[in-house]
C-alpha cells in the first residue's frame, strides 16, 4: 500500500492571488480585519474580502438595518462606509501586518465611480486584488442596477478592468434569470473570476405595527436559507466560463463549502456565519482538509467541479 | 475580546418573567467592566443566525451572571438552558461605563432590566450614591438588595403604584433634583430604554453635568463588523453614525443625536 499523503495541498490561485487555502471570509461580514482580529488568525484565512469601499465616505440607510429570519437574516446597511483615501491610511497598516491576501469590495454610483474608486488602490502596497460590487440590493443609486442588466454590467466592468491592473472580481446577483450570460459578460470582459451570490432581495413585515422592519424596507437576504440558491447557481456559473468562481451563500460548516467546490466552485467565501460563530472560517479550512486526504484528493484543485451525474 | 464556552452554574427565576444566568468563564469575567457586554449563542434555537448582547450584571471570581427577561424568541429559547450545559460566549465588549468622576455623587436611573450593568457598576464605584429605579410594576423593579448591600440609597417608582412612587422613575429622580441635593456636583449613569436614556440626557444638560447612558440598540455581529448598530453621534461638532457595539454601548449625553 502506498504511503498515505497526510497532507493535502490546499492552495488555490484566483488569477494572480495565490491563496494557502480555498477559504476566504465574505465582504460586509468580517468589517475590514481588525474587529475579528482578537478572535480568528488572520493569517490562517484563504483572504480577506473587506466590506465595500466607494470613492467617497458614505453614511448607509438609517437603522433599523438588519433582522433575523428563520435560516438568515436580512439587512439593509446601505454600504456604510469611510471611503478609499481613509479606508487605505487607517486599516491598510493593519493589514499588511498578516500574511493573508486583501481583496477590497468597491462599489460606485456610476459607471465613472466605480472606475475612479478601482484606480484608488492601484499600487497600494497589501492590496491583491478587487471585488467589483454589482449586485448590493441596498442603495438606489447603483448596486444592483449594474448587475441585472447585462449592458450595463458590460459598460462598468470594462471600464473598471481599464483603469486597474490588479485581479478583478465581479460578484454577481441571484437576482437574474439566466446567471451563466452575466458570468459570460464578466469574463468577455478581462475579469480574472467572478463571485457569487451576493444576498437575495428580501422584505420582512412586522404585523403588530404593520410596518417594514427595515428602515430602507427592503434588505437582502443571507445566511443557509440561500444555500441551496447559491449551489445552483455556481454550479451552472462555473461551467459557463473558463475563469475561477468564489462561491458563497450560507456556509456554517465544512460541507456546505465542500458542496460549492464539487459544484464548480476554485474558492468559498464564509458570510453571516462570522457573525454566529467566528471561527467558522478556520473550522471550514479544517473540515475541507479531512474531507480531501479522507477522499484520495491530493490537491483542493482536484476536487473543483467534480460533480458525479 | 474573547471567544470561550461557558459552563453554566446556576439559572433560576427572578420572578415577573426575569431569570438570572451564572456563567463559569473566566477568561471573559476577569477582564470584563461595569457597561460591558457578552453576545451569547443561544443553544438550540433553531434557524438561528445571531447571537443575542446581554449586559453583564456581576463578574468576578471566574463567574459572570446576566440577568434578563423573556421578551422574543431567543430569550424564550434561554429559559431551556440548565446548570452544567455550555455556552458559546463572545466578551467582554463594549466600552463600558466611565469611571473616572471621582469628586461628583454618582446618580444611577433605570428603567426595568437596565438595572443589571448598573448594580455592577455600583460595586466597582469609588464613591456610592444614589441609585433610582423604575418600572411598569413592583414585579419590574429588580436588584434593590443588591445596591442596599452596597450601602448605596434606592428611590423606586412604578407606573401602576405597586411599589414605591407611582408614576415614572424620573418623578422622584426630579423630585431629588429639585431639593438642590445634586447641588455639590453629580454624574449620571443610566441604562433603559430610549425614551429613559433621552430624559436623562435633559436633565444632564439642565443641570450641567456628564451623564453615561447605556443605550440598547439591535445588533448584529457585535464586534464592529456588520455595522447594524449605529448611532448618530456629535463628536468635534461633526455627526457621523458610531457602531453601538464598538464605540459604545455607553455614550456621554452631550454626544448622542436623538432622532
Amino acid at each position: 500500500m502506498a504511503k498515505q499523503n497526510s497532507k493535502p495541498d490546499m492552495s488555490v490561485r484566483i488569477g494572480k492571488i495565490r491563496m494557502k487555502n480555498p477559504v476566504m471570509v465574505a465582504s460586509g461580514t468580517f468589517g475590514y480585519g481588525p474587529e475579528y482580529a482578537d478572535l480568528v488568525d488572520l493569517s490562517s484565512l484563504g483572504a480577506i474580502v473587506v466590506k465595500g469601499i466607494s470613492l467617497k465616505p458614505w453614511q448607509g440607510n438609517p437603522t433599523p438595518r438588519m433582522v433575523e429570519v428563520p435560516g438568515g437574516l436580512v439587512n439593509a446597511i446601505g454600504l456604510q462606509n469611510p471611503g478609499a483615501g481613509k479606508f487605505i491610511s487607517e486599516y491598510m497598516p493593519f493589514l499588511r501586518k498578516y500574511d493573508v491576501p486583501v481583496i477590497v469590495n468597491i462599489w460606485g454610483r456610476t459607471v465613472e465611480e466605480y472606475a475612479e474608486v478601482a484606480t484608488q488602490f492601484e499600487g497600494v502596497k497589501g492590496i491583491s486584488g478587487l471585488e467589483l460590487n454589482i449586485s448590493c440590493p441596498n442603495i438606489k443609486e447603483g448596486g444592483i442596477a449594474f448587475g441585472t442588466d447585462p449592458k450595463v454590467m458590460r459598460r462598468v466592468v470594462s471600464a473598471v478592468r481599464r483603469r486597474t491592473s490588479l485581479p478583478l472580481i465581479p460578484k454577481l446577483s441571484p437576482n437574474v434569470s439566466n446567471i451563466t450570460l452575466f458570468a459570460r459578460v464578466a469574463e468577455d470582459c478581462g475579469a480574472d473570476a467572478i463571485s457569487l451570490i451576493n444576498s437575495l432581495p428580501a422584505m420582512v413585515i412586522d404585523v403588530k405595527t404593520r410596518r417594514p422592519v427595515l428602515a430602507n424596507v427592503v434588505g437582502g437576504l443571507t445566511g443557509p436559507a440561500i444555500h441551496p440558491v447559491a449551489i445552483k447557481l455556481v454550479w451552472e456559473a462555473s461551467r459557463a466560463v473558463k475563469i475561477p468562481v468564489i462561491g458563497m451563500g450560507g456556509i456554517t460548516s465544512p460541507n456546505e463549502a465542500l458542496e460549492f467546490i464539487i459544484a464548480g466552485a476554485t474558492a468559498v467565501a464564509v458570510g453571516t456565519a462570522n457573525f454566529t460563530d467566528p471561527s467558522t472560517s478556520l473550522n471550514v479550512i479544517k473540515g475541507i482538509e479531512k474531507y480531501l486526504a479522507a477522499n484520495g484528493f491530493a490537491s483542493a484543485r482536484d476536487l473543483i467541479g467534480k460533480l458525479r451525474s | 475580546m474573547k471567544h470561550q464556552q461557558a459552563l453554566v452554574l446556576e439559572h433560576k427565576g427572578a420572578g415577573g418573567g426575569y431569570r438570572i444566568l451564572t456563567l463559569e468563564v473566566p477568561g471573559i469575567a476577569a477582564k470584563a467592566r461595569p457597561g460591558q457586554f457578552v453576545h451569547m449563542r443561544i443553544p438550540n434555537l433553531d434557524g438561528a443566525v445571531l447571537r443575542r448582547p446581554f449586559s453583564i450584571y456581576r463578574a468576578g471570581g471566574g463567574k459572570l451572571t446576566i440577568l434578563y427577561k423573556s421578551v422574543g424568541r431567543g430569550t424564550h429559547a434561554m429559559k431551556a438552558i440548565e446548570k452544567n450545559d455550555k455556552v458559546s460566549l463572545l466578551g467582554p465588549l463594549g466600552n463600558g461605563f466611565s469611571l473616572r468622576h471621582t469628586k461628583e455623587v454618582p446618580v444611577l436611573v433605570a428603567g426595568g432590566y437596565g438595572v443589571a450593568p448598573l448594580v455592577f457598576l455600583a460595586s466597582r464605584l469609588r464613591r456610592k450614591g444614589l441609585v433610582f429605579i423604575g418600572g411598569a410594576t413592583a414585579r419590574d423593579i429588580l436588584c434593590v438588595a443588591d445596591f442596599k448591600a452596597l450601602g448605596w440609597e434606592v428611590r423606586i417608582a412604578t407606573e401602576d403604584g405597586s411599589m414605591g412612587i407611582k408614576g415614572l422613575v424620573t418623578k422622584p429622580l426630579d423630585e431629588w433634583l429639585a431639593s438642590g441635593c445634586g447641588a455639590e456636583g453629580i454624574v449620571f449613569y443610566a441604562c433603559g430604554p430610549d425614551g429613559l436614556m433621552k430624559a436623562v440626557a435633559e436633565r444632564a444638560q439642565h443641570y450641567v453635568c456628564k451623564a453615561w447612558l447605556s443605550l440598547d440598540k439591535h445588533m448584529g455581529c457585535g464586534v464592529g463588523a456588520c455595522l447594524a448598530c449605529v448611532q448618530k453621534i456629535k463628536r468635534g461638532g461633526v455627526v457621523s453614525l458610531v457602531r453601538v457595539c464598538r464605540e459604545g454601548p455607553v455614550f456621554e449625553a452631550a454626544e448622542i443625536e436623538w432622532n
